[in-house]
């Protein structure tokens, strides 16, 4: 298994957001977080990643093995964990081309992606000043492509993006899980979507419902997507076994 | 001389009040050195730290003060007009259009000790349409213990020239205590250009107190860049701009660090008193220890002005204090005058962004703390950059 979050619950300034969720994902497995507004996806997300402000209460994450509950958030980012933030925080004066530096890259890499997610104009811009909703999602795309993390977990991919640039943007997603490598293929990924729309691009393996803070269901991520369109969250959730 | 005189005991409204008796020695006269062949490998490379190349490579002006001598000035540009004040006093009857103008000579017992005990200071004229083809340097040395600089230095950019000064103050290696007073007085006439880049870099226990006045004439621009990324134990200056013609442009930025036991109170003042007349102060202050009280004032006399004020502090240290005083002062309607002001930490959340993609805490908050001081100073020589850059990388220690 590559990740495996155990009985997992935790706190936001004092406010239970996650109770006891129960998730595992293994190699070159993509699964889908469905949920309405405020429902915890997001915080899933971020406990994972090991942001200060979400107090793991009980239960245990496990990545490649290792305990990873507490540990630094840049001791994960190493191990292979990266995130797509949906609304990260702008950094004055550090240009967005100073700060892949410190990635180490490959050169012609970079210039690859940069061209592949048309995004040349905004590397001598300040990280995520101004950025409009597309021009965040591309940035997050080109800094995790370099940063090449084993497991992708992406905050809403699509919010805020316009048609043109989804596609753009859907097939930087498919080329990070390398979705067209088949016995081979060893990314992993955990999605947030709102919309379904980014399901086109990447072919899911798992769904979750997410209600208060808690798994409520889990199944093939298209069936789900299909009931939560046409009956909403709760009826999904109903339908529980 | 009479107002001199009479304000030779007047405190200065702002900073601590300092004994100026204590720093009366004797200084030696170190003749002429016009190739600077005096200074030591040890002392060149320390000058070269503000921005003053000893060996002049792309200066078109170039002048030397230590201790009270000023032992090397050139220039080589026609047009461009470079030597130590007290010659051109001399040579143009006491300059009097321009002397004590800017400044009032009244004004504390700081401009009244320049006055009765005036010892040195530059003079820089550039003619009517010249542009300096590259900057003029001006380095003001403190190099003995104890003693105190009484400087006067005149600018004078007449109709349509050009030129960026860069101003270097330091102390000897090893010198701890001095008082440097430094009255300037800038003339940016009709459609001049003037950028000035100071960079001081003093010895832990050095008193600063520089007097700095400017005046432009329409559609003249001027441009300050105040660099203070190292110890220096008391600095005050307000320094201030009256844009008097149509058009005029004023830009100053400041970006200074204060460490421990330093007490640093520095602004600027534009006031704008001609339609169309446009103003930017920014300033970006970082405490590790010491005190900042970090001033800025904008003040609008005539319609269709517009100027934005810009106050930025991190404190990185419990001990460290930031005192932002942002002010605006609109006279009538029709001013557009706008300020933000922030002072605080490091935002957590700038940091464990840049930890998800693998930095460590200690990386990040350099990054952040790199990317803080980056203001964009327009015209700055590529090395002089590279100078500031140093600065700031040498300091990251001190911002962890």
């Amino acid at each position: 298994m590559l990740l495996e979050i155990k009985d997992l619950t935790v706190d936001v300034s004092g406010r239970t957001v996650l109770k006891n969720i129960n998730l595992a994902i293994d190699y070159g497995e993509t699964h889908v977080l469905f949920g309405k507004n405020g429902s915890g996806k997001t915080s899933l997300l971020m406990a994972i990643m090991g942001f200060s402000g979400y107090k793991v209460k009980a239960g245990s994450i496990f990545f490649k093995g290792q305990d990873i509950t507490y540990a630094p958030i840049h001791e994960r980012a190493k191990l292979g964990i990266g995130m797509s933030f949906q609304r990260p925080p702008t950094i004055r004066g550090l240009k967005t081309r100073d700060l892949i530096r410190t990635f180490h890259g490959e050169d012609e890499l970079v210039e690859r992606i940069v061209d592949a997610l048309n995004f040349s104009a905004f590397l001598d811009r300040d990280v995520n000043l101004g950025f409009s909703g597309g021009e965040i999602k591309k940035s997050e795309l080109l800094q995790l492509t370099i940063q090449n993390p084993d497991l992708i977990l992406l905050d809403e991919p699509e919010s805020g993006v316009d048609l043109e640039n989804i596609k753009i943007i859907g097939k930087g997603i498919k080329r990070l899980l390398q979705k067209n490598l088949h016995r081979q293929r060893v990314k992993s990924g955990l999605v947030i979507t709102h919309t379904g729309l980014i399901l086109n691009y990447l072919e899911a393996d798992n769904g979750y419902l997410m209600l208060d803070g808690t798994i409520r269901c889990e199944g093939n991520p298209r069936e789900m997507f299909e009931t939560i369109q046409s009956t909403g969250y709760e009826e999904c959730a109903r339908c529980q076994r | 001389m009479e107002k001199a005189k009479a304000a030779l005991d007047k405190k200065a409204p702002y900073g601590e009040d300092i004994d100026l008796s204590e720093y009366g020695k004797d200084v030696p006269d170190y003749g002429a050195d016009p190739n600077l062949s005096q200074l030591s490998a040890e002392e060149k490379g320390h000058v070269l730290e503000v921005g003053i190349d000893v060996a002049k490579t792309d200066r078109t002006g170039s002048f030397f003060l230590k201790g009270h001598s000023p032992v090397h000035c050139t220039v080589a540009q026609d047009g461009v007009e470079l030597m130590p004040i007290t010659e051109a006093l001399e040579k143009y009857d006491g300059l009097e259009k321009y002397w004590w103008k800017a400044v009032d000579v009244g004004a504390d017992k700081y401009t009244a000790q320049a006055e009765m005990a005036l010892h040195s200071g530059f003079f820089l004229r550039v003619k009517a349409g010249t542009k300096a083809c590259f900057p003029v340097q001006a380095c003001l040395y403190l190099n003995e213990e104890g003693i105190s600089q009484n400087l006067h230095n005149l600018v004078i950019a007449e109709e349509g020239a050009e030129v960026h000064i860069i101003t270097g103050c330091t102390t000897a290696p090893h010198l701890k205590k001095g008082l440097h007073i430094g009255v300037t007085e800038v003339y940016v006439e009709k459609g001049a250009v003037v950028t000035s880049t100071m960079l001081h870099n003093w010895g832990e226990e050095v008193i600063v107190r520089p007097r700095t006045s400017v005046w432009v004439e329409a559609d003249g621009t001027y441009m300050s860049n105040y660099v203070c990324l190292k110890p220096a134990l008391s600095v005050q200056m307000y320094p201030s701009v009256r844009l008097k013609g149509e058009n005029a442009v004023a830009r100053l930025n400041t970006i200074l660090v204060a460490s421990k036991g330093a007490v640093l109170d520095v602004g600027g003042k534009v006031s704008l008193e001609a339609t169309g007349a446009k103003a930017e102060i920014i300033s970006r202050t970082i405490t590790t220890g010491g005190k900042i009280i970090s001033r800025g004032m904008l003040i609008g006399q005539v319609p269709n002005i517009k100027a934005h004020l810009e106050c930025s502090g991190l404190i990185l240290s419990d001990e460290g204090r930031i005192h932002a005083i942002p002010e605006l002062d609109g006279w009538v309607s029709g001013v557009e005058m706008s300020h933000e002001a922030a002072v605080g930490k490091i935002s957590q959340e700038e940091i464990e962004y840049l930890m998800s993609r693998g930095l460590t805490e200690q990386e990040a908050t350099a990054l952040i703390v790199r990317g803080f001081l980056n203001v964009k100073m327009e015209g700055l020589p590529a090395e002089l950059q590279k100078e500031i850059e140093k600065m700031i990388s040498e300091n990251e220690a001190a911002f962890l």
